[in-house]
């Protein structure tokens, strides 16, 4: 029976070829649209390489102080001090580590000019990131220990500076006028991962400025783990509940009352001060509630168009009915075949939104619009835009179908 | 076989009511070939229709084999369409999307029947007609003759107890027309199948043993030609 429905469905999208490419081109652009539109989200703030405890990991980014008087407010990423401060010295996380905002620099090496990102990082950094090294080993508290000018840098920088696939560990790269020892090559990751991506990582006492200085403001941000997801909220609450005790700083006229910081997973510390919400937290739940609504919007498209579609094109087989029905089909059973079209039709146009999609990632990867970029399919979205395709399917499908299978038979054969 | 009692069919409108059959009393017995003729709009397809349960009567009860089909659902009306009744169409009906093989499956579709006893049946059924050399081909790729003799092959792919033939012959020339009367006559003879045919062809009609007319949706007449 189903290679009979089969056929005819084949046969239909064959003889009908602009309403088969209507149909499959509604399914195909809004899976391929929604499949390549999550792998760039996933890209931008997934948990991907190398951050692989991205779910018991909440990052703080942004200090915000307030003077209510004058209205007045400071916002930035924050200073060692104030992480070593008040966040290392917290009870629940199992790790805490930082590093700077990226930087850009200009170097020559290899007989070009250069533009690096490079970042200050602490050594508890590279504990909490799983980067590939090429060669070499991580920054470690014993270079900081011993104060060492060493960097870590990845495979492109040593491509660009050194030569290609030339060693570069006990090398010197120059940066803002210093030598500096390379001591590992990590497999780079994308630049918009950018809690972690840099071209070069340096300990973060290399930096130039007063050591001793107390402002709570500064280019770092944490990076904090939580022993288990469980206790995730435990650290947020902790923190929340150190950062009501800080005692305010005063810089000079600007006397601020109000000190605002928390612990955020990575959407909300990355959109904070957005549109979105972060400080409630609720950024991502809002970002997801709007791209869910689109996501139904932009697939109920194709979805009325479907319908439209089936509604002709059964109307167009009103003595195939009669016919089935003549020799023993049930209405149930028109219905079953009508709608088992749909999926197939559906099936067909998400399979080729996969092919398509794939292409994209393919080419988007291996463009070099964004190095190391690494779009992959997420197979959860596939199987829920298309069960979400098959639900729009029956849809468009049952009440034609029904209606056409309820067609008296002697009516049906006549047209 | 087939009992109608006091048929009658009334189509409605919202202004017009139209008396299509009226009083109809007819038994077919088993085994036999029976015509209906009678002029255009007499109401001999609707008969038909009625006796096939493709459409329900307006007054009277159809009863098959002594059992009274009234009240059935649609599925039961299905299964029973499935299992017993074998429809021939003036106009073939064949779906064109399908090859010849898969349109003579059909009935058994909706039977629980394995792929390749489906497939066994229905080569069995066109080689009855004479067609098993044309089992991949298209409807649109054969003639009219050979439309209907695919059609005879589907209707009597299930074994049906009862044939029911809407102006076989009607589209087709008079040689086509013979050799579709043949087969019909080989498989009420050999098989014993009984057939009803709607015909306005009065030399057809004579070849069958026993022949009704009717006119204005009643029984005029009706005339054996033969005992079954």
């Amino acid at each position: 029976m189903l290679s009979n429905y089969l056929k005819i469905t084949l046969a239909v999208m064959r003889r009908r070829k602009f309403f088969t490419f209507i149909s499959l081109f509604g399914i195909c652009m809004t899976l391929t649209i929604l499949i390549v539109l999550t792998a760039f989200y996933e890209h931008m703030f997934g948990g991907k390489y190398p951050e692989v405890y991205r779910n018991r990991s909440l990052f703080s980014s942004m200090i915000e102080e307030i003077d209510t008087t004058t209205d007045a407010t400071r916002r930035g990423p924050m200073s060692v001090y104030f992480i070593k401060q008040y966040i290392s010295t917290l009870k629940t996380p199992e790790k805490v580590g930082f590093s700077s905002t990226p930087n850009t620099v200009n170097t020559y090496g290899n007989g070009k000019k250069l533009k690096l990102y490079f970042k200050y990082t602490d050594p508890v950094f590279w504990e909490i990131l799983a980067f590939d090294f090429l060669e070499g080993q991580a920054i470690t508290q014993q270079n900081f220990d011993r104060n060492e000018a060493v960097v870590v840098i990845n495979d492109q920088t040593r491509d660009d500076y050194f030569g290609k696939d030339v060693s570069a560990v006990g090398k010197t790269i120059e940066i803002n006028g210093q030598n500096l020892r390379v001591i590992g090559v990590v497999r780079g990751s994308p630049i918009t991962r950018l809690m972690v991506s840099a071209d070069v990582y340096m300990p973060y006492l290399l930096q130039k400025g007063d050591p001793t200085s107390t402002s709570f403001n500064g280019p770092f941000q944490a990076i904090v783990v939580a022993k288990s997801e469980q206790e995730v909220a435990a650290m947020q609450a902790e923190f929340d509940d150190v950062v009501r005790r800080i005692p305010l700083q005063q810089y000079g006229d600007f006397k601020p009352q109000v000190l605002k910081t928390s612990l955020l997973p990575y959407f909300e510390s990355i959109s904070m001060g957005g549109l979105l919400g972060a400080e409630e937290g609720k950024a991502q739940q809002r970002f997801f509630t709007i791209a869910i609504l689109f996501a139904l919007f932009f697939m109920s498209l194709p979805a009325i168009n479907l319908v439209n579609i089936n509604v002709s094109r059964i109307l167009e087989r009103s003595s195939e009915i009669g016919i089935r029905k003549s020799f023993g089909a049930s209405a149930q059973t028109l219905v079953y075949q009508f709608v088992l079209e749909n999926i197939l039709i559906t099936l067909i146009g998400g399979a080729l939104a996969l092919l398509i999609s794939a292409g994209i990632l393919w080419w988007f990867n291996n463009s070099h619009f964004i190095d190391y970029a690494d779009l992959t399919i997420n197979w959860t979205v596939v199987i829920i835009t298309i069960v979400l395709s098959l639900v729009f399917g029956l849809m468009s499908g049952v009440l034609p179908a029904w209606r056409m299978s309820k067609l008296p038979i002697v009516e049906a054969l006549r047209a | 076989m087939l009992s109608l009692q006091n048929i009658e069919k009334i189509y409605r409108t919202d202004t017009i009511e139209t008396l299509a059959l009226q009083n109809i009393n007819l038994e077919v017995a088993k085994g036999e070939f029976l015509s209906i003729m009678g002029p255009s709009g007499c109401g001999k397809s609707t008969l038909l229709n009625i006796m096939g349960l493709l459409d329900a009567p307006t007054g009277g009860a159809v009863s098959f084999e002594n059992e009274a089909l009234t009240g059935f659902s649609d599925k039961k009306l299905s299964q029973f369409r499935n299992q017993k009744i074998g429809f021939i169409f003036q106009s073939y009906h064949l779906i064109n999307d399908l090859p010849v093989l898969d349109n003579v499956e059909l009935p058994l579709l909706y039977r629980n029947v394995s792929g390749s006893e489906r497939r066994r049946l229905a080569q069995e059924a066109l080689e009855k007609v004479g067609l098993s050399n044309r089992m991949k081909h298209y409807p649109s790729q054969l003639s009219g003759g050979q439309k209907q003799r695919v059609a005879i092959a589907r209707a009597i792919v299930g074994r049906p107890h009862l044939i029911l033939a809407d102006e076989p012959t009607g589209n087709l020339d008079s040689a086509m027309g013979n050799e579709i009367m043949e087969i019909l006559e080989q498989l009420n003879r050999d098989d014993q199948t009984t057939i009803v045919m709607v015909t306005h062809d009065e030399n057809m009609a004579k070849r069958t043993h026993r022949l009704v007319r009717l006119f204005d949706g009643s029984l005029v007449s009706s005339n054996s030609f033969y005992n079954a």
